[in-house]
């Protein structure tokens, strides 16, 4: 079996540690458009993603999620482990079109460009692996 | 069509090699002087795929306890394992003098640059989810979603073995389109880069323009990078690079990722600064 790209990448696990709970991630509900340029300039360096638990890996209550175009797979997968409570010895994969797990440095701005519809991106997550 | 000699573009680039000098990094602890190691990398494949005889060697020399995950540096430069050995070459060494000199390290791994690669089967999830997600943009994932698991072992099995006829009698149903489209979807391309922050570029492009004229390599760097091209009257800035060679702007974008593309069947594009000297 495959296990997928092992990654690992401390610094950024802390980053991510710190801003798991400020708005970097929005949950989308009661969500404004933006009213002026300076916001219009900032929401573009960021893409809606959705959520999407596979099997039997938890849902998250919250699906969709702002994130900045920046940031990897990987960070993101770190984020839903931490969201879940998963155990760190678990594994999480992540896919695009219910087809391809993309490289954990992919960033998810340019997922977003070649792989997302109705202006947000689809992933699904799951414990095991799912496709492929 | 494929004709005669376009198949032997296809063999050209498979058998494509760079000599390359392996050192190992000065400070790792060692109990005997470890001498270089010299290897011909072949282009298409991936550097800790095709390294074992080099990590024998070393070990020989090294203590035992001082050994953690094998990776390597080109002046300064950790190597990513999951970029094709070409693209590497072609990214951050074109303008060296070969052999193509690189430092073995056995410590202090860095983890902000690199993946981590305990076994070959990392190397072909890897591998594999590449040739999907091209195939998502060429053909909805249709062609590779009907092959059978023994057909994606057999693409696998070509690459690690360099079995150019076994991987291209697979291949070339991923290449395969109707001839009223014209090519394909979209055209898996990533542009890479030294300068910039971003790893590389990816976008949606198609083979063929809303008219129906064939997209050309010239009409992608226009839309990608343009600072890439040379206006007229101004000196060349950059070298654009696909296997180490710099094809004519004018060449179908659609040939070239039938013909250019790595195994993992994307049109790798470096885009470099003119050497200076």
């Amino acid at each position: 079996m495959w296990a997928g790209p092992v990654y690992s990448r401390q610094s950024e696990a802390l980053k991510m540690s710190e801003t798991a709970e400020s708005p970097t991630e929005t949950p989308q509900e009661g969500r404004q458009p933006p009213t002026d340029d300076s916001t219009a300039a900032e929401e573009k360096k960021k893409i809606d993603v959705l959520l999407k638990a596979v099997g039997d890996t938890p849902i998250m209550k919250k699906k969709k999620w702002t994130v900045e175009r920046m940031r990897t797979v990987h960070s993101l997968s770190q984020f839903i482990s931490r969201f879940l409570k998963l155990d760190t010895n678990e594994e999480l994969f992540i896919y695009i079109n219910q087809s391809f797990a993309p490289s954990p440095d992919q960033e998810v701005g340019i997922l977003f460009d070649c792989y997302g519809s109705d202006n947000k991106l689809v992933l699904h997550y799951c414990k095991n692996q799912a496709w492929g | 069509m494929i004709m005669n000699n376009d198949k032997d573009v296809l063999r050209d680039v498979w058998f494509g090699r760079i000599p390359s000098c392996f050192t190992l990094n000065s400070d790792e602890v060692t109990e005997r002087e470890a001498e270089p190691y010299y290897l011909m990398l072949p282009r298409v494949s991936y550097l800790t795929l095709v390294t074992d005889k080099v990590k024998k060697h070393f070990l020989k020399a090294m203590r035992t306890d001082e050994v953690e995950e094998m990776w390597f540096e080109y002046e300064g430069t950790p190597l990513k394992w999951h970029y094709p050995i070409g693209v590497l070459f072609d990214l951050h060494a074109s303008a060296s003098a070969l052999p193509w000199s690189i430092i073995v390290h056995f410590k202090s791994f860095p983890d902000r640059d690199l993946l981590h690669c305990p076994t070959n089967s990392v190397i072909e999830a890897h591998f594999m989810s590449s040739i999907k997600e091209a195939d998502v943009l060429k053909h909805k994932s249709q062609v590779v979603n009907d092959m059978q698991k023994k057909d994606h072992k057999q693409l696998w099995m070509g690459l690690q073995n360099d079995k150019f006829d076994q991987f291209w009698a697979m291949n070339r149903k991923l290449m395969e389109y109707s001839t009223e489209e014209g090519g394909f979807r979209y055209i898996p391309f990533r542009i890479y880069q030294t300068t910039g922050d971003k790893p590389f570029i990816q976008k949606l492009f198609r083979p063929v323009s809303p008219q129906g004229n064939p997209h050309t390599l010239c009409d992608l760097l226009k839309e990608m990078y343009p600072a890439a091209l040379t206006n007229d009257g101004e000196q060349k800035r950059y070298q654009v690079l696909i296997h180490g060679i710099e094809p004519l702007l004018e060449t179908p974008l659609q040939w070239l990722s039938e013909h250019l593309s790595h195994p993992d069947n994307f049109l790798h594009i470096c885009i470099v600064p003119v050497p200076t000297d």
